[in-house]
C-alpha cells in the first residue's frame, strides 16, 4: 500500500455497515417472517395476513433494496478512506 | 398449427439460439474460460447468475411444493434468496479482490495448505456432482413429457447441447449462453402466470393478485383459500408451518448459508470487472431470481384455489373446456363442499385432467364408488371436517396430485393458447440446462485448475491446462449423462446434502478466511472436517449411509430428528456452527498463520488494486 491508509479504520467502517445490513436481513426474514409471523399475522396488507406476506413476498423485496444500498454504502465508505478502485 | 410442432419449433428455435451464441463467444485462453475473461457486466452476470442459479426444480417443482406446504413452503423462497445477501457482504466482493478462478484456490491460498485445497475440492465436487443428478433427470423429464421422446434420449439430446456450448465456450461461452435461458425461462414462467392472476383476480400482476380480493367479490384470494382448504380438513394455507417454528427457522438458515457457498454461485462472482461490480451483480442476480421467486408463491396459491375449484363446484370456480370461471355469488355463499352434487363428476372432468392422467401424475380411484371426485384430508385432525365427510359418505381421499403439475399443468388449465404450453416446454429446458452448464464448469475448473495444475503438473502451459479443462468437462458431462440415465437409489435426497455440505464446510472456511485475519490452517481444515462430517452423520442417521436402504442408524442418535426436532434436510445450519466453534477451539491453541498470509487478509479486504483475474498460483 503505497499511501498511509487508515486500514483500521476502513474494516471498523465496513464492520459496521455489514452489521446493520444483517440485522435488518435478520429482522425481515427470521423475525417477521418466522418468530413473529403469528403476531403481525393480525394485520393485514390488502389481502395479505402481514406475516404470510413477509414469508412469501416481502422479505425477498427487503433483500434486493439491502443488497443495492449496501453497495452505494460500500462505495462511499470505499471514497472516504481513498481506497476505492480506479 | 398442432401443440407437438409447436413445442418443436419453439424449442428448436431456442436450442438454435443457445449453439449460436455458443459460436460467437468461443474461449481462447484459460482466463476466458474459467472467468469469461472477467468482463462480464453485472447486470448481465446477473442474469446468468440467476440462470445458473434457478434449476429445474426451481421452475418446475417449488410452486407445487409451496401450494402443499402454504405459510411454510416460505422458507424455501427466504432461504434461496436470503443467500445472496449474505454472498454480496460477506464473500463475493473478497473472493473478486483476491482474483483467482476457484474456490479450493482461494481456501489452499488463505490456508497455505495443499491439504485444505484438497478438502474444498472434495466438497465442491460432492455438492455439485450429487446437484448435477437432479439437474440430468430434469432435462429427461422435461423432453419426455413435452417432446414424446423417451427420458433417455432426452438426456443424450441434453448432453449434445451442453457439450456443445460448454466445452468450447467454457465460462464465457455459459455466462452468454445463460443470458438468454435466462429470458426464455422467465417468460415461460410469467406469462401464464399473468394470465391466472387476470383470471382470478383481474390484477395482471401476480404479486398483487395474490393479495387482491376474487374477482367481483369483496372477498380476499387468501381468505378465500384459508377457508376452503380447512373446509375439507387441510392445515390453514396462510399459517401452517412447516415443522416446529425452531425447525422452519433451522431450515431457512441452512438454505441461505448453503446458497451462499455453493462453489458454482460463488464462481460467477469471478467473471465481473472489478469489486464494486461484484457487490451489484449479488444485488442484479436477486432481482432477476426475485421475479420467479415472488410469482412462484402466487402460481401456488391460485393453482391449489383453482384445483380445488375445479373438483368441488361449492368453491365457486370453475376450469371447464370454456375456460376458467369465477362465479361471484358461489364465492360469497360459501356452500357445502360436502353436498353430493358439489363433488365433480368424474365423466364431466376437464380435458386437461384427462391428460394428465395418461403420465400417471394425477390419479383418480373411486373408493366409495360415487362416479365423483372427493378431494381432501382424509386424515385430518379436525373433527368437524372428519365428521362431515363420514356423514357426507366420503370413503378417503379419491384423487392424488403431483406436485409438478401445479406448473407444468397451469397453462392448460386456463386454456392458455399453444405456443404459452410451449413456451413452458422450453422455460423447463433452459432452467435444467443453464444450471447443469453452471455445475459442470464449477467440476471442471476445480478438476483442471486445481487438481491438475494445483497438484499434478504445476508446470502445465497454459494451452495444456485449457485443454485438461475441455477434456475434464467432457468426462464430467459424461458422468453427468451416465448418472442421469441410471440415476442412484438416493437421488431424492441428494439436492439438500448438496446444500448441507455448502453450509457447513465451504461457507464457513471462506467466510473465516476473510473475517478472521488469525484462522490458521489447522482451525480451517479442522473445522471444515467437523462440520462436514456432523452433517454427514445426521443425515445418513436418517437416509442410509451414503443413502444405502437398510443402513439408517436413527436408534444411535435417539430416534428420528432427535436433535431439537430437526429434520435432516436442515441440519447443514447446524453443521456451520459446529465449523466455526471447532474451528476457533483448534486455532487457539495452534500457531498463528504466518505474516505474509494476515498481509494477504488485509490486502483482501480493500477493494484498491483489484486486477483482472489471472489464477496463477
Amino acid at each position: 500500500m503505497q499511501h498511509n491508509h487508515d486500514v483500521q479504520g476502513y474494516w471498523k467502517a465496513t464492520l459496521g455497515l455489514i452489521a446493520k445490513v444483517l440485522a435488518i436481513w435478520f429482522l425481515v426474514s427470521f423475525g417477521a417472517g418466522i418468530l413473529f409471523a403469528d403476531a403481525l399475522n393480525g394485520i393485514s396488507l390488502g389481502g395479505y395476513p402481514l406475516g404470510f406476506w413477509f414469508a412469501h413476498q416481502g422479505s425477498m423485496y427487503v433483500f434486493i433494496a439491502l443488497i443495492f444500498w449496501y453497495g452505494k454504502k460500500m462505495g462511499d465508505i470505499d471514497r472516504e478512506f481513498d481506497v476505492h478502485e480506479d | 398449427m398442432d401443440l407437438q410442432t409447436t413445442i418443436y419449433l419453439v424449442v428448436g428455435a431456442t436450442f438454435a439460439l443457445y449453439i449460436g451464441i455458443a459460436i460467437w463467444a468461443r474461449a481462447g485462453s484459460t482466463s476466458e474460460y474459467y472467468a469469461a475473461g472477467g468482463s462480464v457486466p453485472p447486470v448481465m452476470n446477473g442474469m446468468a447468475t440467476a440462470a445458473d442459479w434457478m434449476s429445474a426444480a426451481s421452475f418446475i417443482s417449488m410452486a407445487g411444493l409451496i401450494a402443499n406446504m402454504g405459510y411454510g413452503g416460505g422458507l424455501f423462497l427466504m432461504g434461496w434468496t436470503g443467500g445472496y445477501v449474505l454472498l454480496a457482504c460477506l464473500l463475493a466482493p473478497y473472493l473478486r479482490k483476491f482474483g483467482k478462478f476457484t474456490v479450493p484456490q482461494f481456501i489452499g491460498d488463505r490456508f497455505y495448505s495443499q491439504t485444505a485445497s484438497t478438502v474444498a475440492v472434495v466438497c465442491l465436487l460432492v455438492a455439485s456432482i450429487t446437484y448435477i443428478i437432479g439437474q440430468m433427470t430434469g432435462v429427461g423429464v422435461a423432453f419426455s413429457r413435452f417432446l414424446g421422446v423417451s427420458s433417455d434420449t432426452g438426456i443424450y439430446v441434453g448432453m449434445g447441447i451442453v457439450f456443445t456450448y460448454a466445452v468450447f465456450g467454457g465460462m464465457k461461452g455459459i455466462t452468454y449462453t445463460q443470458v438468454a435461458q435466462y429470458v426464455v425461462l422467465i417468460c415461460a414462467y410469467i406469462v401464464p402466470a399473468v394470465f391466472i392472476s387476470i383470471a382470478l383476480t383481474g390484477v395482471p400482476v401476480p404479486q398483487l393478485g395474490l393479495g387482491a380480493n376474487v374477482t367481483g367479490t369483496d372477498v380476499s384470494l387468501l381468505t378465500k383459500l384459508d377457508q376452503v382448504v380447512t373446509d375439507l380438513g387441510f392445515g390453514k394455507y396462510t399459517t401452517t408451518t412447516a415443522g416446529s417454528t425452531l425447525n422452519m427457522f433451522v431450515y431457512t438458515f441452512s438454505l441461505m448459508i448453503g446458497t451462499a457457498g455453493l462453489p458454482h454461485v460463488i464462481m460467477r462472482f469471478f467473471t465481473v470487472p472489478n469489486v464494486a461490480a461484484a457487490r451489484s451483480s449479488a444485488g442484479w442476480a436477486l432481482v432477476f431470481i426475485a421475479l420467479l421467486y415472488t410469482t412462484a408463491p402466487a402460481v401456488a396459491a391460485m393453482a391449489k384455489l383453482n384445483l380445488h375449484g375445479t373438483v368441488n363446484s361449492a368453491v365457486g370456480i370453475q376450469s371447464s373446456s370454456e375456460g376458467m370461471k369465477v362465479h361471484a355469488e358461489a364465492i360469497k355463499a360459501n356452500a357445502d363442499p360436502y353436498a353430493v352434487e358439489s363433488s365433480l363428476q368424474y365423466e364431466a372432468r376437464p380435458d386437461w385432467m384427462k391428460r394428465w392422467e395418461k403420465t400417471g401424475l394425477l390419479k383418480f380411484e373411486d373408493k366409495n364408488g360415487d362416479g365423483r371426485i372427493q378431494y381432501y384430508n382424509d386424515k385430518t385432525k379436525n373433527e368437524a371436517a372428519k365428521a362431515k365427510a363420514e356423514a357426507a359418505g366420503w370413503k378417503g381421499n379419491e384423487l392424488t396430485v403431483n406436485a409438478d403439475i401445479i406448473v407444468l399443468a397451469n397453462p392448460e388449465i386456463a386454456l392458455l393458447p399453444n405456443w404459452v404450453i410451449a413456451l413452458v416446454a422450453a422455460g423447463g429446458l433452459a432452467a435444467a440446462l443453464s444450471t447443469a452448464a453452471g455445475l459442470l464448469m464449477a467440476i471442471s475448473s476445480a478438476i483442471s485448475h486445481d487438481l491438475v495444475k494445483g497438484v499434478f503438473a504445476p508446470n502445465i502451459s497454459e494451452k495444456g491446462e485449457l485443454m485438461a479443462g475441455k477434456i475434464s468437462m467432457a468426462c464430467a458431462i459424461v458422468v453427468a449423462g451416465y448418472l442421469g440415465l441410471n440415476p442412484p437409489g438416493f437421488a431424492a435426497g441428494t439436492v439438500a446434502l448438496a446444500f448441507g455440505i455448502a453450509a457447513s464446510s465451504l461457507f464457513p472456511a471462506i467466510m473465516m478466511g476473510i473475517f478472521s485475519k488469525k484462522m490458521n490452517k489447522e482451525g480451517a481444515i479442522a473445522g471444515m472436517l467437523a462440520g462436514l462430517f456432523f452433517t454427514l452423520f445426521y443425515v445418513f442417521a436418517h437416509k442410509g449411509i451414503f443413502f444405502i436402504k437398510g443402513t439408517e442408524f436413527l436408534n444411535v442418535i435417539g430416534g428420528a430428528n432427535s436433535f431439537f426436532g430437526i429434520t435432516p434436510e436442515a441440519i447443514g445450519g447446524v453443521g456451520a456452527i459446529v465449523n466455526f466453534i471447532v474451528a476457533f477451539a483448534v486455532d487457539k491453541v495452534t500457531k498463528e498463520p504466518p505474516e505474509h498470509i494476515q498481509h494477504m487478509v488485509e490486502n483482501v479486504r480493500i477493494p484498491r488494486g483489484s486486477k483482472a483475474v489471472d489464477g496463477a498460483h
